[in-house]
């Protein structure tokens, strides 16, 4: 299962890693707060191909070795993996119920596959699995509309490359608050953060 | 107070200088930038986290240190606050502590400051987009004090299962003629999670409401973080018959003349004689500086207060 460390051809992480985890961190820190706000880190990153910067920020900034990460398939085996256990020394796991983390591609996103992760419980909600799922861009996609906790009106996003399934299933696992996942979409160096208490609807609906 | 002198350290690489800077270890912050993120996630739940020892006690603000050292950037601007006062020697030691370990500016503007610490109270100035507050919390459980078990108390918020807390405010109406809480005043956050907004007054409790800063409680002892994001909903319990009300007075700030602030009341001798003054004592300093005064303006205690800033800056 584990992949060779081919120690070469491994990228970097984090130039100041304890600098640049803190401003990740109040990054993700605004994006979660305020659903819907465009945020923008790892922009000096040079993550290993597969991973975009953002989504490397993120996985460098909260993953360690108590937080189990599940890779998609196409993302196990390779330079990624080599580099998430380099730098963040984190398990990986092969089931998505049991993941704090999920990193994947919007184009490998198959129907169902949201309810895999862990919802939570309903004593400990905040066990539940953060999704980081990369997409192409933030901004050309069909738009949507989004309201709650942390938005004062409404919040507009427009991610392109997301399946229309995947939008009527999250609203389906996060119906039953205080479960459902937390979603980080991240396309290049930007970012937007979309917890489950947040509710979308395509604009014009 | 540890902390205090010791570590300048000239000689250190600026690299090897940040390498525990703000005094946490980093698996400890990302612990705790963890639980954080889950508790925006789920506003009003409490999030389990492995509470550090810290170097202060536990009942000193253990829990509002952590919070702050795993958020806090040297870009930010650091105001903490005691009972709303910047002069506290509580403030003064942890305002002094993140300035040593975490190279921040710190400031008693609150419209300056970036991170708000915060021991039980809300500044009277409305906080601003951007801002972010941590409170101290002692007890983060709303329900502790009436079911004594943990496993109880989550069951109850799983099941958002608030009627024990209803029963207990209609108690007091019964024995007092009104709900009798005056801190620590329970809020229900989006309709969903019962919440103690940490003792702070219940004058300060509507500010909470659809508040533009993010919010966040740190119970060090109780190994428990929680939040409010900016924008949501916080109502405080009540029943149609007798609505939320908050703290009112009679008299004004002695000093500055404020009637819309939360007031102290100081015992100035043992002949009965008192004054009443601004909780808040940046808004306080800012009245007077802007030419309000109060029946006692000018009093000795005012002059108190600059003194300790003079030495401060």
């Amino acid at each position: 299962m584990h992949a060779p460390l081919n120690l070469a051809e491994l990228r970097p992480g984090f130039s100041e890693p304890v600098r640049d985890s803190q401003s990740a961190f109040r990054a993700l820190l605004t994006a979660t707060a305020q659903p819907g706000t465009v945020v923008e880190l790892g922009k000096a990153l040079s993550p290993p191909s597969g991973l975009n910067q953002a989504a490397a920020a993120v996985l460098l900034t909260l993953a360690d070795q108590d937080t189990l990460v599940w890779l998609e398939p196409g993302l196990r085996g390779g330079a990624v993996e080599s580099w998430l256990r380099f730098h963040t020394s984190c398990p990986l796991s092969d089931q998505p119920e049991h993941a704090a983390f999920a990193v994947l591609v919007s184009a490998s996103l198959t129907s169902g596959m949201l309810s895999g992760f862990n919802q939570g419980d309903a004593k400990y909600p905040d066990l539940a699995t953060t999704v980081v799922v990369m997409v192409p861009d933030l901004h050309s996609g069909p738009a949507l509309v989004l309201e709650g906790p942390g938005i004062e009106n409404v919040a507009e996003i427009a991610p392109e490359g997301l399946p229309e399934f995947f939008w009527s299933e999250r609203a389906d696992l996060v119906a039953h608050f205080q479960f459902g996942i937390d979603v980080m979409l991240c396309a290049e160096a930007a970012l937007v953060s979309i917890p489950r208490t947040t509710r979308i609807q395509f604009k014009g609906e | 107070m540890i902390a205090t002198e010791a570590h300048a350290r000239p000689n250190a690489a600026p690299d090897e200088r940040y390498y525990t800077y703000a005094y946490l270890d980093e698996q400890t912050k990302r612990m705790i930038r963890r639980a954080i993120l889950k508790a925006l996630a789920i506003p009003g739940y409490q999030v389990p986290f492995g509470s550090r020892e810290m170097p202060v006690p536990y009942g000193w603000g253990t829990g509002g240190i952590q919070l702050t050292a795993a958020i806090i950037g040297p870009e930010d601007v650091y105001k903490c606050i005691d009972q709303g006062a910047d002069d506290t020697t509580n403030a003064v030691s942890i305002r002094r502590f993140f300035a040593t370990v975490a190279d921040v500016a710190t400031t008693e503007d609150t419209s300056e400051a970036t991170i708000i610490q915060s021991r039980h109270r809300i500044p009277e100035q409305p906080l601003a987009d951007g801002q972010i507050m941590v409170f101290q919390v002692p007890q983060p459980e709303p329900l502790r004090g009436l079911e004594p078990r943990e496993t109880e108390t989550r069951a109850m918020h799983a099941y958002a299962e608030y009627g024990l807390q209803y029963v207990s405010l209609y108690e007091n109406i019964s024995a007092y003629g009104r709900i009798a809480a005056t801190a620590g005043y329970p809020v229900m956050i989006d309709e969903r999670y019962l919440m103690s907004p940490s003792p702070i007054p219940k004058f300060d409790n509507p500010k909470m409401h659809m508040n533009p800063a993010i919010l966040l409680f740190g119970a060090g002892r109780e190994k428990r973080i929680y939040a409010v994001p900016p924008f949501t909903r916080v109502r405080s319990l009540d029943f149609e018959d007798y609505p939320f009300e908050t703290q009112s007075w009679d008299e004004v700030c002695a000093l500055c003349g404020a009637n819309d602030s939360y007031l102290d009341e100081v015992v100035l001798d043992d002949q009965g004689q008192h004054m009443f003054v601004c909780s808040d004592s940046h808004y306080c300093a800012d009245r007077r500086a802007k030419g309000h005064a109060g029946p006692m303006a000018g009093h000795a205690l005012a002059h108190i207060e600059t003194e300790i800033a003079v030495e401060e800056a």
